[in-house]
């Protein structure tokens, strides 16, 4: 009788510090996040470009809307909006054809230099890619395509070909070879191979890489700096960090949270919707893949 | 005669073919050596081939004034705004790099137009005919792959292979806005000159003295970011799968928040935590902790400590999961037999479940590592590299070797010396990789 009452001691201790160490955690992790969401609603502490941060709280005050109706009027929120939508859908369009058909072309036909390819673009991955921005500058302005929001469509297109092409010739491998045979013994041509058999048989895995080329422009800030000069071909990014940016003269951090609002939930809910399905995908691809 | 075949095609493209008797291949080639001349012809004077005093290789045609530029990288600065005909270092170089890339493209064509004619030429000699029009036939329908594979291959050449290649060769010349001041056009040329930036690196104290703390910066940031993150996602991990927890799920739910925020929104968010007015001071000063802010910025413990303390709040949730679903898939037999044989549930920890967890991780720990090494955003984003270091060149003392490459290239224009830590990067990352590929089977199978 004793010892089981001590047990149950030392067993209400442990839980009692486990519990403990949890809530601790959830209050690190949560409040930031709740702060971002109470400045969102919170009245702007001094001038724009001058902004204070203290005096906001997780909680607001005095709860307001300005902040969004600031976006809109102040800044130029439904441009950089209106950009990046553009850039990430045709990015998404042009990555799912290049990408796919070139995963295809790697997993499912034998032709002289495959191997070589395969090779290169190994080789290619591991360079990152901005490293090289200096030079995509220079071929940029050689033939005027800076400050153009579709030469960036193409430099996205371009940068995710490597990674795609192993997780999508991966994916591909595990279809059955046989169900290509008989197509081709019907009298397929290799196009109708790709389109009619192989295709609808790799929706998980496109449609992994369509989520992830479509979400990826929305917080990328480094190629836009570079490439795009005008106010009116800011993306989303660009306005972001300008406004969370103490040293810019458009500094405004309730603006921010605000935006970051706007962006972030949905990309935020998209992910809790599709992680179980995303994640199959990944695998599935990665597991002859890798 | 093979050889014959073989010669004749070398001169005159698609002729040996004529010779074999298949016109249609003929004229395929023999179109290919037309289109590659007229590109050659039509795109400068070629009063070099007349001896007149004007010309020279900068007027000449694509391919040959492509070569002459990257070459000499242009003979006339642009001294003062009336010199007319001047040229462009970088310009050249990229041209150069062009005319390359498509000389190559037509140097297959070629081999392929002199090996065919051999090869013909022996297989009609052995009896064996083929016409050229099924020869054509089976190229189109085995050149299916080629021409579904060239958009992909222009866009790769252009924007990946190309630049790549320029940022290369940039370390083996004087580009920076010490010789090229940023005017466009400029007014200066930029020179080959070897190894000479290397050597700088190598010789120059502040340079040298660089390199190796930011390095060693790095190694140590890219360890101690991944191997904090992943002790703070295991630890979460093993708590909320204790049998003392309940509702394990909401926890988990509600920890895997930081991963669902865009990184780029809580990046900036951090940043803006740790100024001087900033809510991590004002959250301090109001617990009576501290009677005076803090410069987090100023410091180089404090900028270290927030960068890694920032990647883990980002980078723990994901470890969490992982080990959380490693943990589910454990074998429970295991368990109970070791309560069985009276092992406390610390040993069943030390001996069961870390093993287990670690063997499954590595090879992803060792992913976060490379990942790490190279992850410009959380440093560039939080602290910008800062503090600014004196002892350092261009560097500050949370810049990685990628955000130090960054700022001497965007914000330095020192791109010589930018390059050069490129292909320092690159060298590092390619022999992690090269290791890491030769001890998975997966390319090995193809």
């Amino acid at each position: 009788m004793k010892k089981k009452k001590s047990f149950s001691l030392k067993r209400l201790l442990a839980s009692l510090l486990i519990y403990l160490e949890l809530l601790v955690m959830l209050a690190i992790v949560v409040y930031p996040i709740l702060w971002l969401v109470g400045a969102a609603f919170s009245p702007l502490r001094g001038a724009p470009g001058s902004a204070l941060q203290d005096g906001l709280n997780a909680i607001p005050r005095d709860f307001t809307l300005a902040n969004f109706r600031r976006l809109f009027d102040d800044h130029n929120f439904s441009t950089w909006y209106r950009n990046t939508l553009t850039i990430a859908v045709l990015t998404m369009i042009g990555t799912v054809l290049v990408h796919t058909f070139m995963g295809f072309i790697f997993a499912r036909l034998q032709f002289k230099g495959r191997k070589i390819g395969l090779l290169s673009i190994m080789i290619l991955q591991m360079f990152p890619s901005f490293l090289a921005l200096t030079a995509i500058w220079v071929i940029f302005l050689t033939f005027g395509l800076l400050d153009n929001i579709y030469a960036l469509v193409l430099l996205y297109v371009t940068g995710g070909i490597p990674f795609s092409v192993w997780l999508v010739r991966g994916y591909m491998l595990n279809i059955p070879k046989s169900l290509d045979e008989a197509a081709y013994l019907d009298g397929a041509t290799k196009l109708q191979v790709f389109t009619k058999v192989i295709f609808p048989l790799s929706k998980p895995i496109i449609a992994f890489i369509a989520f992830s080329s479509f979400i990826s422009p929305w917080m990328d800030w480094i190629f836009p700096n570079m490439v795009l000069r005008s106010s009116a071909n800011h993306t989303l990014a660009m306005g972001l960090f300008e406004l969370a940016d103490v040293a810019s003269h458009s500094y405004d951090i309730t603006a921010f949270t605000a935006a970051a609002l706007i962006v972030g939930v949905p990309i935020a809910v998209i992910y809790f919707v599709f992680q179980r399905y995303l994640l199959t995908g990944l695998t599935a691809g990665a597991n002859k893949g890798e | 005669m093979p050889k014959l075949a073989a010669i004749m095609s070398a001169v005159i493209w698609g002729s040996g073919q004529l010779y074999n008797k298949q016109p249609i291949k003929a004229a395929f080639f023999f179109l290919i050596q037309v289109l590659f001349i007229f590109v050659e012809f039509s795109t400068g004077t070629w009063a070099i081939l007349t001896g007149q005093t004007y010309a020279h290789f900068r007027n000449a045609g694509f391919f040959s004034s492509g070569i002459w530029g990257i070459i000499t990288l242009g003979e006339i600065a642009r001294v003062n705004p009336r010199v007319e005909i001047f040229d462009h270092s970088t310009m050249l170089m990229l041209g150069g790099l062009i005319a390359i890339l498509v000389l190559l493209g037509f140097a297959i064509f070629y081999i392929w137009n002199i090996r065919d004619a051999y090869h013909t030429r022996k297989k009609l000699m052995a009896g064996d005919e083929e016409s050229s029009l099924t020869y054509l036939k089976n190229v189109v329908s085995n050149s299916f792959e080629y021409i579904a594979i060239t958009p992909g291959l222009i866009l790769l050449s252009f924007f990946s292979f190309i630049p790549i290649m320029y940022a290369f060769l940039t370390a083996f010349t004087n580009h920076n806005v010490m010789s090229l001041p940023p005017v466009n056009p400029p007014v200066s040329l930029v020179d080959w000159v070897g190894f000479a930036t290397f050597r700088q690196v190598f010789n120059i104290p502040v340079w040298n003295r660089t390199l190796v703390g930011v390095f060693a910066w790095t190694v140590v940031w890219a360890f101690a970011a991944t191997f904090t993150s992943f002790l703070v996602g295991f630890i979460q991990a093993l708590l909320i799968n204790s049998k003392l927890v309940k509702f394990p799920k909401l926890w988990r739910g509600l920890f895997i928040l930081p991963w669902a925020i865009p990184g780029f929104i809580s990046m900036l968010l951090f940043r803006n935590f740790f100024v001087a007015h900033g809510v991590v001071n004002q959250l301090l000063l109001q617990f009576g902790i501290i009677d005076h802010w803090i410069s987090f910025y100023g410091s180089v413990g404090w900028s270290r400590a927030i960068v890694i303390i920032v990647n883990m709040w980002l980078g723990f949730p994901y470890f969490m999961a992982l080990v959380s679903g490693i943990m589910t898939s454990l074998n429970m037999e295991i368990y109970e037999a070791a309560s069985i044989d009276g092992a406390t549930s610390f040993q069943q920890l030390r001996y069961l479940t870390i093993p287990t967890i670690l063997s499954a991780v590595a090879p992803l720990l060792i992913m976060s590592v490379a990942h790490n090494f190279n992850n410009f955003a959380i440093i560039y984003f939080v602290t910008e590299g800062g503090p600014a270091n004196i002892n350092y060149m261009r560097a500050g003392s949370t810049d990685i070797l990628i955000t130090w490459v960054y700022r001497l290239t965007v914000d330095y224009r020192m791109y010589n010396f930018a390059s050069v830590m490129s292909v320092f990067i690159f060298i590092v990352v390619a022999s992690v990789s090269g290791w890491n590929l030769l001890r998975t089977r997966a390319f090995k199978e193809d």
